[in-house]
């Protein structure tokens, strides 16, 4: 054997590598009796609802994460040929979008049907929300009066120069409530109020839970987050000073978005997806630790599941479900316009 | 001239002759993502182009110049000044500082910033207990910013530079010292003119590694709310899913990661200094005294403190807390096949990065000074520039690379094997990043090797199977396996090119570690990170800090 022989074959090992390498994904997810989800939820696999899913149907739930607008992404990249039978997303644009591009195909489920509301679900059942969460205004109890507040659109008042914090234009909450805001005020009066919350120098911290943190240690007075996280701050402390303020109750109601699945356009496994689906519906709803709306503190779906105690006790308000369907066409508008606002 | 004749036909034939091929093939083959990235020169959208020029462009490319110049300076002068007093001083605790100074390499740096993040911004417990001591009315400058980026991911990576300064120091003789000391110069001075002058290579390889990790960086200035190009690339991608526009910023990212090493190829051009003739004698160590060695100990204790201690504790008390409040049986679960596939990922991918290095580096040994085969380093050294390119670039360039082939190899496997987000590409990319490493471990251990042991064996009759059986890889072994560590534990915590190229439910540590740490779910995040920061510790103290110690 010579030396070109010799180098031939450290080749041929180094190729051999790469091709057991490459063996294919989908053909691996296919098989046993399991479901494959895309998931945005932050908290992935450590949520006790899919333990608890796997433990009463014998169904393996695997979970690959990344940002909602990530998923979206890598969603179009594979096309039919993804390994995903399950896109689970928190944004209600996301999943417009990913239906309006063919990506998800319509379930007709009895049980979908009856639980979920019209409004929160896909005309044609190609997604369906199942939790809610609302994005409205918090503030600090021992510096701001609740009279003092009372729309999005007021945060752009001088007044509240240097005492706001905000989330960066780069989440999908900021880019949808935006979205919202076009939908309700159009495009001329959304870009002012955003140009006015710039204009107050906020604070810009990419975590809900850090910016209530930030609040209550006094680096800002009033921020939008979303409901949960104080529900959440409140379980661990229940003196927690930063409480939550139903935005915008006058007008069209506060800001809400979701967090939904919809069974992808080819899945493999599309039965134990749509049980999944259901399951997350129904038994999933519970208050407790182990739901999903019960275990962060989002509210239900589910019009006969129960809130946790600790939301319930943010009282009754309105929400803007009409603006939850104009998210997905408008986001590359607010997109733009955040950027043209000097929003982060 | 030289170069047309080197072109000309017949030489450029025989420099691709078959002894040859697999080092340029392989060499092809990784730089083909760079190089197929590199096109979207030839197809620029002038909107897009127009879109970021109007809006953060500008922003992102002043950040980028002023976090790379920040870290660069930061790094220098933290780095060469521990190293300098460590080499040529000795004070309480000197000698334990002078190893346990490398350790901060074992954080990578998107951990490191979500545990300053937390450490030292308005509502973390430093500015909180200062609040508590000088009232609340007490504001410091926004933690949040580009300088607390530089002062982060500086206290990240000054040991890039503290490394190699040391080294610089250490290789200086006594004999130029004790000139320089007979002239009159103090310690300062002989710093000053003596030595710095005498290591700006060295420097220059530190920094320029400082600055290659902060160009490449997007999770901690996203903390820091500081638009760069890296995280402007993450941004347009998956934050505005526009590929298209990612990939054109991409490439300029590519361009200035190129520009960097250039520039360091230029500060090291007339690169070594030796000791010509004699032997060497170790210079011995001032010894401090009083408040300079409380001084000098002060700053190597503080460095090793903010840089190492306090994020370890941090990071323990975290997973403490969460280890006694969430359901162990989930997290089992979830951590067990987390770490599983951790570990298979960067095994495979060490074997692979040894596999392909090997060969190369055997040819590069073999290649003769001859016209036609003097090139060959060159296309080597080609080879190994992935290093020096963002994680997230060589991404962008093996999805693009896959991208056409995706439905041909789908409709050739009845829609089986899916080639953007596979094990395949992600090996590939690891491959591309970390061939390097694997390749200078190996290059180091085969210069051992003289060409008269390989002439002794021939002689008596060996083959060459033979002497790669029984005379190279029993002398090569040790540079073999320390490759092989290295590229596991850089694969155990690589973030981006993981993100993007993994195949469905490939979850690592590094994935979920971000995950969480990026909605400030710092308990959970932690457990992750620590095991990060445990293998890497192990790798740092074997391969780095024992041989800083011993020497």
């Amino acid at each position: 054997m010579n030396r070109r022989q010799v180098i031939a074959s450290f080749v041929s090992c180094a190729v051999a590598l790469a091709a057991v390498g490459a063996s294919g994904p989908r053909v691996a997810s296919a098989q046993g009796n399991v479901v494959n989800v895309y998931s945005a939820r932050h908290y992935g696999a450590l949520e006790k609802v899919f333990a608890e899913f796997e433990r009463e149907t014998g169904i393996r739930v695997r979970l690959s994460n990344a940002s909602s607008q990530a998923l979206l992404e890598r969603l179009r990249a594979e096309g039919k040929a993804t390994p995903a039978d399950l896109f689970f997303v928190i944004d209600a644009g996301t999943l417009q979008i990913a239906a309006e591009e063919g990506l998800l195909q319509p379930v007709d489920s009895e049980v979908l049907r009856t639980v979920i509301p019209a409004e929160m679900r896909d005309p044609q059942n190609r997604w369906f929300a199942l939790t809610q969460r609302v994005r409205t205004i918090v503030y600090n109890s021992n510096k701001v009066k609740p009279s003092e507040l009372s729309t999005y659109e007021a945060l752009a008042d001088r007044k509240w120069r240097g005492r706001l914090c905000m989330r960066p234009a780069t989440h999908i909450y900021t880019i949808s409530l935006v979205a919202g805001m076009i939908a309700n005020l159009g495009e001329r009066r959304a870009e002012q109020v955003v140009r006015g919350w710039v204009a107050n120098r906020p604070t810009f911290i990419d975590s809900d839970s850090r910016i209530l943190e930030n609040i209550a240690a006094g680096k800002c007075d009033v921020a939008i987050t979303n409901h949960y996280y104080v529900g959440n701050a409140l379980k661990k402390d229940s003196n927690f000073p930063v409480k939550v303020f139903w935005a915008n109750q006058n007008a069209q109601g506060a800001h809400v978005n979701i967090s939904g699945a919809g069974v992808t356009a080819n899945a493999l496994n599309r039965e134990n997806a749509i049980k999944l689906l259901e399951w997350l519906a129904t038994r999933g709803q519970d208050p407790g630790e182990a739901g999903l709306a019960g275990g962060n503190n989002e509210f239900p779906v589910n019009p006969s599941a129960q809130p946790t105690e600790i939301i319930k006790g943010f009282g009754p308000f309105k929400a803007d479900l009409a603006a939850l369907s104009k998210y997905g066409p408008l986001q590359a508008q607010a997109i733009k316009l955040l950027e043209r606002a000097g929003y982060k | 001239m030289q170069i047309s004749y080197r072109l000309s036909r017949s030489a450029v034939w025989r420099w691709v002759s078959p002894a040859r091929w697999p080092v340029v093939l392989l060499a092809g083959a990784v730089l083909l993502p760079l190089i197929r990235l590199a096109l979207a020169w030839l197809n620029l959208t002038p909107e897009v182009w127009q879109h970021l020029w109007e809006t953060l462009l500008p922003e992102m490319v002043l950040n980028t110049v002023l976090l790379t110049a920040g870290v660069g300076a930061v790094t220098l002068c933290l780095g060469t000044t521990l190293a300098w007093l460590v080499t040529n001083f000795d004070f309480p605790g000197a000698r334990l500082a002078e190893w346990l100074l490398v350790l901060p390499l074992a954080i990578p740096s998107y951990i490191f910033g979500y545990v300053f993040m937390a450490l030292f911004d308005y509502a973390g417990p430093f500015q909180s207990q200062l609040r508590a001591w000088f009232g609340p009315s007490l504001e410091l400058p926004e933690f949040r910013s580009l300088p607390g980026a530089i002062f982060t991911l500086s206290l990240s990576l000054y040991p890039y530079v503290y490394l190699l300064a040391r080294a610089g120091f250490l290789e200086l003789s006594a004999a130029q010292k004790d000139a320089a000391r007979v002239q009159g110069y103090s310690d300062l001075a002989i710093l000053f003119k003596v030595s710095l002058p005498l290591i700006r290579p060295s420097l220059a390889a530190g920094v320029s590694l400082a600055i290659m990790e902060a160009l490449a960086d997007f999770a901690v200035v996203r903390y820091f709310n500081t638009v760069t190009l890296s995280e402007g690339v993450v941004r347009l991608w998956v934050g505005q899913m526009d590929r298209d526009a990612a990939v054109q910023l991409a490439s300029l990212l590519l361009l200035i990661a190129l520009l960097v090493i250039l520039i360091e190829r230029f500060l090291r051009r007339q690169a070594r200094y030796y000791q010509i003739g004699g032997q060497a004698r170790p210079f011995t160590r001032t010894r401090l005294r009083g408040w300079r060695a409380a001084l000098a100990a002060a700053a190597a204790g503080m460095t090793l403190l903010l840089a190492f201690v306090i994020p370890l504790i941090q990071l323990l008390t975290w997973a403490i807390e969460e280890l006694t409040t969430t359901d162990l049986g989930t997290l089992e679960m979830v951590f067990g096949q987390y770490l599983l596939n951790t570990a298979g990922l960067s095994a495979g991918a060490a074997s692979l990065v040894i596999a392909v290095a090997l060969p190369i580096a055997y040819a590069l040994r073999h290649a003769g000074s001859s016209n036609k085969e003097r090139r060959l380093p060159v296309v080597a050294r080609l080879a190994t520039l992935g290093y020096a390119v963002p994680g997230t670039v060589i991404a962008l360039g093996v999805l693009l690379l896959a991208a056409p082939l995706n439905e041909t190899v789908l409709s050739m496997t009845g829609g089986a094997v899916l080639l953007s987000a596979s094990l395949f590409s992600l090996m590939y990319g690891y491959l591309v990043r970390f061939l390097a490493i694997g390749f200078n471990s190996i290059e180091a251990s085969l210069e051992k090797i003289t060409p008269s042991m390989e002439l002794a064996a021939r002689n008596l009759g060996a083959g060459a199977l033979r002497v790669l059986g029984r005379v190279y890889l029993p002398l090569m072994r040790a540079g073999i396996i320390a490759g092989w560590l290295t590229v596991f534990v850089d694969t155990f915590k690589e973030l981006p090119a993981t993100m993007f190229l993994r195949p469905f439910g490939m979850e690592t540590l590094s994935i979920w570690t971000y995950m969480l740490a990026s909605e400030s779910a710092w308990q959970a995040a932690a457990i992750p990170s620590l095991v990060i920061v445990l293998a890497n510790t192990f790798l740092t103290v074997l391969l780095i800090a024992r041989p800083v110690r011993l020497s």
